[in-house]
């Protein structure tokens, strides 16, 4: 199957129905040995047993800045190319961008208690992942204040493209500002500070969400598809009707 | 030690990953057993796409009917 073919709904479902149990079952797999190596990893010699929490925090950033990211390629799909796919894809990622930034900052807020003695700052790494939380918010407000969904798709799109701006501001805040998060410690010029027995669990954990996030995502592609199909027929049965 | 000091909040950040992760898996999985059933309810009172109705031949049938 070409790639442009799963430009078609229809191909997409069958592709997508063939593929969610597989993800599914490798995804499990993932999180049974990252979470094994999380747990086995030693303590960090500076934060101690709460490194732990870094395991969830570092993926779950990550994967809400991908999921902004994803909704902006999709923006432009839906706006430029009027692709099929793109206004499915960005309705489906939004809850689950808004699920992993929210678990970002929940996680981080527990490791900021033991580590800084303070559940909340507002630095400018916090606040700019704030900022894409509310952003999300209000994308998915917008989904369902507007009922047709090709005329959502158009303000959702220039939205999302507006609010594009915060993923470079929340990556590079703890550069441009001095803020009390620490700098870039994963991917960074001259290599990671973090030590290879934290820094592989960290890797195996983001690898496991990333498959969730994957996984979770053609799964909510799927219904959202389903639900356009559902929305069409009952249309169809209204005019059928008057 | 840190570890005992700490279990608290490590405890409380992997139980916020678990509700959140359960929640989107429920939610995915819960709206996908609506719309399945919001299609099938639709398709037992006769209304199905064009498409699938050509392909099941019923529509076929019909139009060879009327021709």
């Amino acid at each position: 199957m070409a790639v442009i073919d799963l430009a078609n709904p229809s191909r997409f479902l069958t592709l997508a129905n063939r593929t969610i149990p597989w993800l599914g079952g490798v995804t499990l797999i993932a999180f049974a040995f990252g979470i094994n190596q999380a747990m086995i990893a030693p303590d960090d010699y500076q934060q101690g047993a709460t490194v732990k929490i870094m395991f969830l925090h570092v993926p779950s950033a990550w994967l809400g800045m991908l999921g902004w990211g994803l909704m902006t390629v999709a923006a432009l799909g839906t706006l430029v190319w009027r692709h099929p796919l793109a206004d499915v894809t960005a309705k489906a990622a939004a809850p689950i961008g808004a699920a992993f930034t929210l678990l970002c900052l929940v996680t981080g807020s527990l490791w900021g208690r033991p580590e800084w003695g303070t559940y909340w700052v507002w630095d400018a790494r916090l606040t700019s992942e704030l900022i894409l939380f509310l952003l999300y918010l209000g994308v998915i407000a917008l989904w369902r204040t507007v009922e047709d969904p090709s005329r959502a798709a158009r303000a959702v799109a220039i939205l999302t493209l507006v609010g594009a701006i915060d993923l470079p501001v929340i990556k590079f805040s703890v550069e441009w500002w001095n803020t009390l998060h620490q700098g870039s410690s994963v991917f960074r010029l001259g290599g990671s500070t973090i030590y290879p027995t934290i820094l592989i669990p960290l890797f195996l954990m983001a690898a496991a969400f990333t498959l969730l996030f994957v996984t979770l995502l053609l799964a909510a592609m799927r219904n959202e598809i389903l639900r356009r199909r559902v929305r069409t027929l009952r249309l169809m049965q209204a005019s059928a009707t008057s | 030690m840190a570890a005992t000091a700490h279990i608290d909040f490590i405890a409380a950040a992997y139980a916020a990953a678990v509700i959140t992760v359960g929640g989107l898996i429920a939610w995915v999985m819960l709206d996908y057993r609506a719309q399945r059933r919001a299609l099938a309810d639709l398709e037992m009172h006769g209304i199905t796409r064009r498409s699938e109705a050509m392909r099941s031949g019923t529509a076929m049938q019909q139009a060879e009917e009327e021709a």
